[in-house]
């Protein structure tokens, strides 16, 4: 079954698609990895994070300004760019030691703003609103990718490295520890787990893959400015996880395609777009506010019988 | 040495004195009864043995070694798990979820280990799906390991709480009101369930107000009345102490 739809994927770029449709798919692409890197935090730990977009956005700009200065590879880059952000994640990680809820979410809120003035406000780094330019193409052991073909097969590899590792980590025995502190922080903890701990890996996992995706969509833009990392973003990425169902990797990443390709798919309604996108939305979550395939039953662990 | 010691506990907030002075000790596989009306002091007392609240002043110590202060995640490392007055299952996880969590702290594969489904992995995870199994067998719920664990009754609830806590393989076992809102058969199964545990092994700490339940099965009592303790000894005796009388009916009684 997977690999008939591993196989299927391959063929994509082979059906002559427009490359207006391979580009909604390649950024479909960045999205579920987002929406996938986002669920582990929300979906399964239970912190609602409204500034994913800075993990995003770290890692676009770690990765554009070493592609551009250091002329690295895509494997460098990236891996660099998931690591800086995966370090900020940690950072933002410890206030959850005093902090929950609602509060939490301010504070990541808070960091989402802070990560776009430094962009917008330092000039000599980030060159502030002109942005950064001319990033160069994703190279790979001397492979350049520039057709959006082999984009596709790159964004490909990286949806499912990310849905591989996140996977196999909910199934873990840490993953089952964060479901644990979602449902119930206290009884966790006294179950020994350690709170702090896992928090934290949760968002540093979280951010790395956040910041991977960021990586990509530098190189494959070659055109990065602290626009693209607002918080309207982290809240476009929050509703795809929402929409999908949050704790079903399936669903979010069926979200990320919905949120990106609708109103792609409105676009000859002109104004009316955004207004029937929003509708889209408020039905939904009227009618199955759970998500796509927000089933419990998504959470499920591998049993040996 | 005791297995607990609890010495000149206090526990302050603000003007109110929770838990005052308290002296307490229990042995290996010991089932020791906690009972006082209301307010006692009981649960905050299971807080401070469990680190979930920091003692004003006094000193806890298990097997010899000092636990005061020390955060709950550790304690129930170190060897002292428990169940909650008002049941905190994960209720969106199976029964056999929850039991793996307890197993937490006895399990050690690392994320590497994980992403990659190592050996290592592999076999842990094999090993802590039978000892959890196994556990649910002990407390008869092995038929219902699929369930979420929202579906279950009240006292099959009760039961997987006391199972998710024994998966952590505790020194000493702490319950909190395990009949509170059980029917008589409920309790009379829970009283004969309790003994089982001392057939394997377990050392129970058991806060109650079902007087039948503790006066069968505990073989020491401790009452704690306005954070206090009035009273300590035999269930017969207990029943006899004057104070303890007063305790529950009020003076002149």
């Amino acid at each position: 079954m997977i690999i008939l739809f591993i196989s299927f994927m391959t063929l994509i770029p082979f059906l002559g698609f427009s490359p207006y449709i391979m580009r909604i798919m390649i950024l479909s692409g960045i999205y579920i990895i987002l929406a996938l890197s986002l669920n582990l935090l929300t979906g399964f730990t239970g912190i609602v994070c409204l500034g994913h977009a800075a993990f995003y956005g770290i890692g676009a700009y770690t990765s554009a300004l070493l592609a551009i200065h250091f002329d690295l590879s895509f494997v460098f880059t990236a891996i660099a760019g998931g690591v800086v952000a995966a370090f900020f994640g940690l950072l933002l990680g410890l206030p959850t030691l005093r902090l929950n809820g609602t509060y939490l979410s301010m504070v990541t809120l808070g960091f989402c703003e802070i990560v776009r003035l430094v962009g917008l406000n330092w000039m000599s780094l980030t060159r502030g609103p002109m942005g950064l330019t001319g990033i160069p193409f994703p190279k790979i052991l001397g492979w350049v990718i520039d057709r959006d073909a082999e984009y596709f097969y790159l964004v490909l590899i990286l949806i499912i490295m990310t849905w591989v590792i996140l996977n196999n980590l909910i199934q873990s025995r840490a993953g089952i520890a964060l479901i644990a502190i979602r449902e119930d922080e206290v009884a966790a903890e006294a179950m020994g787990i350690n709170i702090l701990k896992y928090k934290v890996l949760a968002f540093a996992i979280s951010a790395f893959f956040a910041g991977i995706a960021g990586s990509f969509y530098a190189h494959y833009a070659s055109f990065i400015n602290p626009q693209s990392f607002t918080f309207d973003e982290s809240i476009q990425i929050l509703s795809m996880v929402i929409l999908g169902g949050m704790g079903s990797n399936l669903g979010v990443a069926l979200g990320a395609i919905v949120l990106v390709s609708v109103p792609e798919m409105l676009r000859g309604l002109q104004e009316y777009r955004m207004l029937i996108y929003g509708a889209v939305l408020v039905i939904m979550m009227l009618t199955r506010p759970q998500g796509i395939l927000g089933n419990p039953k998504a959470l499920k662990i591998p049993r040996n019988n | 040495m005791h297995k607990l010691q609890i010495q000149g506990l206090t526990k302050r907030f603000g003007g109110l004195t929770a838990v005052n002075n308290i002296d307490l000790h229990m042995d290996d596989n010991e089932i020791i009864g906690l009972i006082g009306p209301n307010g006692a002091g009981k649960t905050t007392l299971f807080n401070m043995i469990t680190g979930m609240y920091i003692p004003t002043s006094g000193k806890l110590f298990y097997q010899g070694q000092d636990i005061t202060g020390i955060k709950p995640y550790k304690i129930t490392d170190i060897g002292i798990a428990r169940t909650f007055q008002n049941i905190r299952l994960f209720l969106m996880m199976t029964v056999l979820e929850n039991v793996l969590i307890g197993l937490h702290t006895r399990t050690n594969t690392n994320l590497f280990d994980a992403i990659t489904k190592n050996k290592r992995y592999r076999n842990e995870e094999k090993t802590s799906h039978k000892r959890a199994i196994e556990i649910l067998e002990m407390v008869g719920l092995k038929e219902r390991k699929d369930e979420y664990s929202k579906n279950l009754s009240y006292g099959e609830q009760r039961k997987l709480e006391i199972a998710r806590a024994m998966a952590s393989n505790p020194g000493i076992l702490l319950l909190d009101e395990p009949a509170a809102g059980m029917n008589d058969n409920e309790t009379a199964e829970l009283t004969r369930f309790i003994k089982t545990l001392k057939n394997f092994g377990l050392t129970v700490l058991l806060i109650e107000h079902d007087m039948r339940l503790v006066m069968n099965i505990c073989e020491r009592i401790y009452v704690f009345d306005h954070g206090s303790k009035i009273a300590e000894g035999s269930p017969k005796e207990i029943q006899k102490n004057q104070q303890v009388i007063e305790a529950y009916l009020g003076k002149g009684a």
